[in-house]
């Protein structure tokens, strides 16, 4: 019994006692990106924003979390009710579950997997099904037209993703999370992360990036003018929260994802003295943060794609940019490692 | 021990969701399960060892082929209640192909020998240092990388195929050209008129 415990046990008790803390801390964290959101939001448009509930609006989510559960859950009598539940569990439980492979610092990933990149491409690939299911067991026109337009929209942006990590892999040489941010300490800082080698596959990423998690410009499944709230229409209270939740998570996880691929992850911009004494967690947040400043910019000043255009963006441009540039960056790197 | 519960775990809910795929009476339920045998196959592959295909199972299959599956099955307008009478006539010959594949599935099952050159010669397992994907990587692209250049030209040429086959270009439509709108400068779109009070423009 005592081998058993120190076997099985024991690390199975540190694994969800080490689930248990990422999910609270990153839930806590998501509760004040929301706010930093609206706030960034208000402020280009001159607004104030979320002002009211505690300093400086601070505690507004987790007002909003109370009002949401406290509001009545209606499930419309002609949705098909076990999936209609599902849906936004669905959409949740993805979006927390992929930061089971996410290392904010050296160590420090719940599950250092070898094919962590792949992990979190499976995962993120899998977020339309809430979506889809949401759009489909409501059993209604608005929700359904928003489900068909994300299936497409969706799978479309995931091939330009899939080819734009392919191209780190190609530099980084392994799909293992840390050891893609390891390749990038190359001693110069800064200039040593991918983002300046793969800038065009930086671009490509962050537009990717806010497709894919639904974001304006491209957040067509939800178009107010056009289609109430998509999938959402039917949803109220916790399970609306949940969509709420899911898509926040989803999105600090590609900024993640880009903070890991492209700006170094934890690593100090500079290595040596004053940087190097902050820990590794900080500087990844930071990026964190300075990537979600960007998204919730182009929240604040771009207006919605039309369809075909978001279509045309996906596979006329972004597909033959980064299948050209998989090509341009092995060829270089193999010329650069065995000569021609 | 904890392997062959979570062993045991996946292969009943997978032929559980297997049985519930071909017995579900909404096409749409019957998707879902199709993919969440995926996700437990995905599990056994784990389980085996091979991460990198239980990844890509994961990534083309339930990723990308099932939502086309989801999107077109939840688009049809069949009345399978209809389809749902007509089972008892079919129900015979079904019944029969179902007992040929498994009998076929036996046969190879229990006629599998490995070539005993292969016994001798095979080339050592990778050593364990070398993760599955490396391994994998090293065999598609190295010693079979014609077989593997041959199969994407086959798939090539099968998607260029459907292309030519649904492509339906219609003249008589306007269409947006994004590189002239682009190119557009306010000298040749935008025209200052001077119009006098009272006269308009003529």
């Amino acid at each position: 019994m005592a081998e058993f415990w120190t076997s099985y046990g024991w690390p199975t008790a540190l694994t969800i006692v080490h689930s248990l803390v990422t999910i609270v801390v990153l839930l806590v964290f998501i509760a004040f990106v929301l706010l930093a959101d609206r706030k960034i939001w208000a402020a280009v448009q001159m607004r104030r924003g979320p002002n009211v509930v505690g300093p400086f609006g601070l505690w507004q989510s987790f007002a909003d979390l109370l009002k949401f559960f406290f509001k009545e859950f209606i499930i419309p009598a002609g949705s098909n009710k076990g999936l209609f539940v599902i849906a936004p569990i669905i959409t949740a439980g993805l979006a927390i579950s992929a930061w089971a492979v996410i290392p904010v610092a050296e160590g420090w990933a719940v599950a250092d997997i070898n094919v962590g990149i792949l992990y979190v491409f499976a995962i993120s690939s899998l977020e339309v099904y809430g979506v889809i299911i949401a759009g489909w067991a409501s059993n209604s026109k608005y929700a359904f037209l928003s489900a068909l337009r994300s299936a497409a929209q969706m799978v479309s942006y995931e091939v330009s993703i899939g080819f734009v990590i392919i191209t780190v892999l190609l530099c980084a040489g392994s799909l293992n999370l840390t050891e893609i941010v390891l390749a990038q300490d190359r001693g110069l800082g800064l200039f040593g992360w991918y983002w300046l080698p793969l800038f065009p596959m930086f671009v490509i990423f962050f537009i990717s990036l806010l497709a894919e998690t639904n974001r304006p410009p491209f957040d067509l499944l939800e178009a107010e003018s056009e289609l109430v709230a998509g999938y959402m229409v039917e949803y109220s209270s916790t399970p609306y929260m949940l969509f709420m939740l899911g898509e926040y998570v989803a999105i600090i996880l590609l900024c993640s994802l880009g903070t890991i691929l492209f700006l170094g992850g934890w690593l100090p911009p500079a290595p040596f003295a004053p940087f190097t004494w902050i820990p590794g967690v900080i500087w990844f947040v930071l990026k964190v943060c300075a990537l979600f400043f960007l998204v919730s910019m182009v929240k604040a000043f771009v207006p919605r794609y039309r369809y075909d255009q978001l279509m045309r963006l996906g596979w006329k441009v972004f597909l033959p940019i980064s299948l050209a540039a998989v090509l341009v960056v092995a060829v270089v790197l193999r010329v650069w490692q065995h000569g021609i | 021990m904890l392997t062959a519960l979570f062993f045991y775990l996946f292969a009943i809910v997978l032929i559980g969701a297997a049985v519930m795929v071909v017995s579900a009476k909404n096409p749409v339920h019957a998707v879902l399960y199709l993919i969440l045998a995926f996700f437990n196959a995905a599990g056994l592959f784990v389980l085996l060892g091979a991460e990198f295909l239980a990844m890509i199972l994961v990534v083309v299959y339930v990723g990308a082929v099932m939502v086309l599956f989801l999107f077109v099955v939840m688009m049809l307008d069949v009345n399978f209640a209809e389809l749902r009478a007509g089972v008892l006539k079919i129900l015979p010959i079904g019944l029969v192909v179902g007992l040929l594949l498994l009998f076929e599935l036996l046969f190879v099952v229990g006629a599998w020998v490995t070539a005993p050159t292969l016994v001798n010669d095979a080339p050592a397992p990778p050593p364990a240092e070398v993760s599955n994907t490396k391994a994998l990587g090293q065999l598609l692209y190295t010693d079979y990388v014609y077989l593997f250049e041959a199969a994407g030209l086959i798939l090539l040429v099968a998607m260029i195929g459907a292309i030519v086959l649904t492509l339906h270009h219609r003249r008589d439509v306007k269409r947006q050209n994004i590189a002239d709108q682009v190119a557009r400068s306010p000298e040749t779109a935008v025209e200052v008129v001077q119009v006098e009070t009272g006269r308009g423009l003529q």
